[in-house]
């Protein structure tokens, strides 16, 4: 028999098959955020239920920490989950910790997700730690109250496909582009319902943090969760992490990540390639992911993307006030936002930090930079990262979602354009009216500076 | 927990028929802030109300003959977006107890059957007619559903068939909690917890938590 490497993940952590035909797949980690806890254990408390274990699960604080700096750090959620924590016992990486950050971010930052591993996290981006080999699933509230009551999750066993990444990537191409080239190619649904393991050349060259950016953007096309098989890289990085295992047990964790890949013959319901080596940076021009372009091409025309793309695209244009045709190069911007648990990670950070130096953000354009967490703000510190930003003109926050979503009241104003490193240009997520281009750190800063869209490339042939 | 079964669902049915509606659209996140928000005001409050508040009285939800509707007709690929559970509570508390689109988002799926509100996804071709049906209604006939049969029918004597998974079709009759379910499997989650710390110990503990 040959195996994917989801199929051995899967098989290892398999308890049950319920009478429904529900699969019963033990969750080794369980990581919670503030947004969903104090109503997941309202619930646990109506049904008379205890957290099975307390010793694997740990609730985070990102969503709705205000993350202006000098602004105290609380909310009503921030305030119940910790009150509710205590009270299970349950472990709350609160806002003063100095390891908080975004769960998605803190969680293979802290040796909690690890290679080989089951992570049940109740948001969607819960596959950005595919990066590293962890099998995640995302979930819904309800299913957060089974995973605290059962450590299992119940559920159908996904479609698998691969995705392969060929060709290698240009200077300033990133995780980002590629990721939305991907979706563009592939659609906002393709991948429902499937689990998808990302390789090639291009995936293999990519450090892990840029693994994370891909893994994270994974539910933009629909997908229940992703995979990248564990290699050298991975394991120097998971090395030494808090939660990871030590001495012999290390040895022993290692001896078994290396046998974490799809066997040579393995079979997928699904495989596609992406040639990558010519990709320019990308842009979306419209409300949802697929809806991207490089910056060298010129929106495209409703007409011609099909007849169910249609008459999204056709709204998608009056959201945006872009017109089919154009090029996105030179579109003035209101806002930039640097940060999210798609692309706030160091080498993100020192990539726009790149950009930045030495030049100065436009006028009338509000730019700030969000680390994915604390750890990482102080590392950017301590290479003087947060000085290229201030100086440049940028604010320079605390850790947390913040513009993300804008749970924490980080909005634009209606009808404002904002370049946003993030994974979601939904209608109204980043503000009502607020219309959102997303792209990767470099193209982020680059507009930042430039005051428009632009072409990060050119605008580094000039020195600056 | 038990909740009140769900077997059929009569009345009349709101058409909202745009595709791909996200869960951001459906309970923008303002109302996730909100620890206390009401969130059947929350329901696709961008599109029933203007900026400064005003209602659109032209949104279907926001028409008398729809202001109780217990039925949603929408597009494809409702619900996509993120896992959001809001989601579907906001639809519960405005009243809302079945959704029938086509290709509807997993996540939102699996929200609906485990907070009691019945998905249906159609067919093209039989969601064409439904739709069409309710467009011409327009609030003024009710729809039936039956979760038993599988079907949904008119007064008139139109009916289309419907499937679901048996697993959500017992846990929506049947009122039933998916954790009691999981609980019947109790031993085997032991035993596997008993095997796995010996075999693979870090798996069973985590000093990034525990300390
Ligand atoms: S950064 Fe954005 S996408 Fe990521 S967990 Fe926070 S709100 Fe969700």
């Amino acid at each position: 028999m040959t195996h994917t490497l989801f199929d051995k993940i899967w098989a290892l952590h398999h308890v049950d098959t319920r009478a429904d035909g529900k699969h019963l797949l033990y969750m080794d980690r369980h990581a919670v955020h503030e947004l969903h806890a104090p109503h997941a254990f309202g619930l646990l408390d109506e049904s008379e239920r205890s957290v099975r274990r307390t010793d694997l699960t740990m609730v985070v604080q990102d969503h709705t920490v205000p993350t202006r700096p000098g602004v105290i750090r609380v909310s009503p959620h921030i305030q119940a989950t910790l009150l509710a924590g205590s009270r299970r016992g349950v472990k709350v990486l609160d806002v003063n910790d100095p390891e908080h950050g975004i769960v998605h971010v803190v969680t293979p930052e802290l040796g909690i997700a690890l290679p080989g591993l089951t992570l049940a996290c109740p948001d969607s981006h819960a596959s950005t730690v595919g990066a590293i080999g962890c099998l995640a699933f995302g979930c819904g509230t309800t299913e957060l109250v089974h995973v605290l009551s059962t450590q299992v999750m119940a559920m159908e066993k996904p479609r698998q496909m691969r995705i392969w990444l060929d060709g290698s990537l240009s200077d300033w191409v990133n995780a980002k582009d590629v990721a939305l080239a991907l979706i563009r190619r592939m659609g906002v649904s393709a991948a429902r319902g499937t689990a998808v393991e990302y390789c090639g050349p291009v995936v293999q060259a990519m450090n892990i943090e840029s693994r994370m950016t891909l893994c994270n953007m994974t539910i933009e096309w629909g997908g229940r969760t992703c995979l990248i098989a564990p290699d050298e890289k991975t394991i120097a990085w998971c090395k030494g992490r808090r939660g990871a295992p030590q001495g012999q047990a290390w040895d022993e964790a290692l001896a078994w990540w290396q046998t974490l890949h799809s066997d040579a013959d393995a079979v997928f319901d699904e495989e596609h390639h992406l040639d990558c080596t010519d990709l320019s940076p990308q842009l979306t021009w419209g409300t949802d992911p697929a809806q991207a372009i490089g910056i060298n091409e010129a929106v495209p025309q409703p007409m011609a993307l099909g007849a169910s793309a249609q008459e999204r695209a056709t709204r998608a244009l009056a959201y945006m006030a872009v017109k089919a045709g154009q090029s996105l190069d030179g579109l003035t911007i209101d806002r930039v936002f640097i940060g999210s648990c798609s692309n706030a990670r160091l080498p993100d950070l020192r990539t726009a930090a790149r950009v930045v130096q030495g030049r100065q953000v436009a006028a009338g354009v509000q730019a700030l930079v969000v680390p994915g967490s604390s750890n990482i703000k102080r590392q950017a510190e301590a290479e003087g990262l947060d000085q290229i930003f201030l100086q440049a003109g940028f604010e320079w926050h605390e850790a947390g979602c913040s513009m993300c979503a804008g749970a924490n009241g980080d909005i634009g104003s209606p009808g404002q354009r904002c370049v946003a490193t993030s994974n979601r240009n939904f209608e109204n997520r980043q503000g009502r009216d607020v219309r959102t281009h997303l792209a990767s750190p470099a193209m982020a800063a680059a507009a930042a500076i430039a005051g428009h869209l632009t072409d990060v490339r050119r605008l580094m042939e000039t020195p600056a | 927990m038990k909740r009140e079964p769900l077997i059929e669902v009569h009345g009349v049915a709101a058409p909202l028929l745009r595709d791909d509606v996200d869960t951001d659209q459906i309970i923008p996140s303002a109302y996730l802030k909100d620890m206390n928000a009401d969130m059947a005001q929350g329901l696709l409050a961008y599109m029933r109300r203007t900026p400064e508040g005003q209602v659109n009285h032209d949104f279907v939800l926001e028409r008398p003959a729809f202001k109780a509707a217990p039925i949603l007709i929408v597009g494809s690929n409702f619900g996509c977006g993120s896992s959001r559970e809001h989601a579907v509570w906001a639809i519960k508390a405005f009243g809302i107890r079945c959704v029938i689109g086509v290709a509807m988002a997993d996540f939102f799926r699996e929200n609906c059957v485990n907070n009691g509100v019945l998905p249906i996804s159609l067919a093209l071709p039989a969601w064409s007619e439904l739709s069409q049906w309710a467009v011409a209604a327009d609030g003024q006939q009710a729809l039936h559903v039956s979760l038993a049969e599988g079907k949904i029918k008119t007064d008139a004597g139109q009916q289309w068939h419907f499937e679901i998974a048996s697993h959500a079709r017992t846990l929506l009759m049947e009122g039933l909690d998916d954790i009691g379910l999981t609980l019947k499997h109790i031993s085997a989650i032991e035993a596997w917890e008993a095997r796995t710390a010996s075999q693979r110990p870090f798996l069973q503990s985590c000093p990034a938590i525990s300390t």
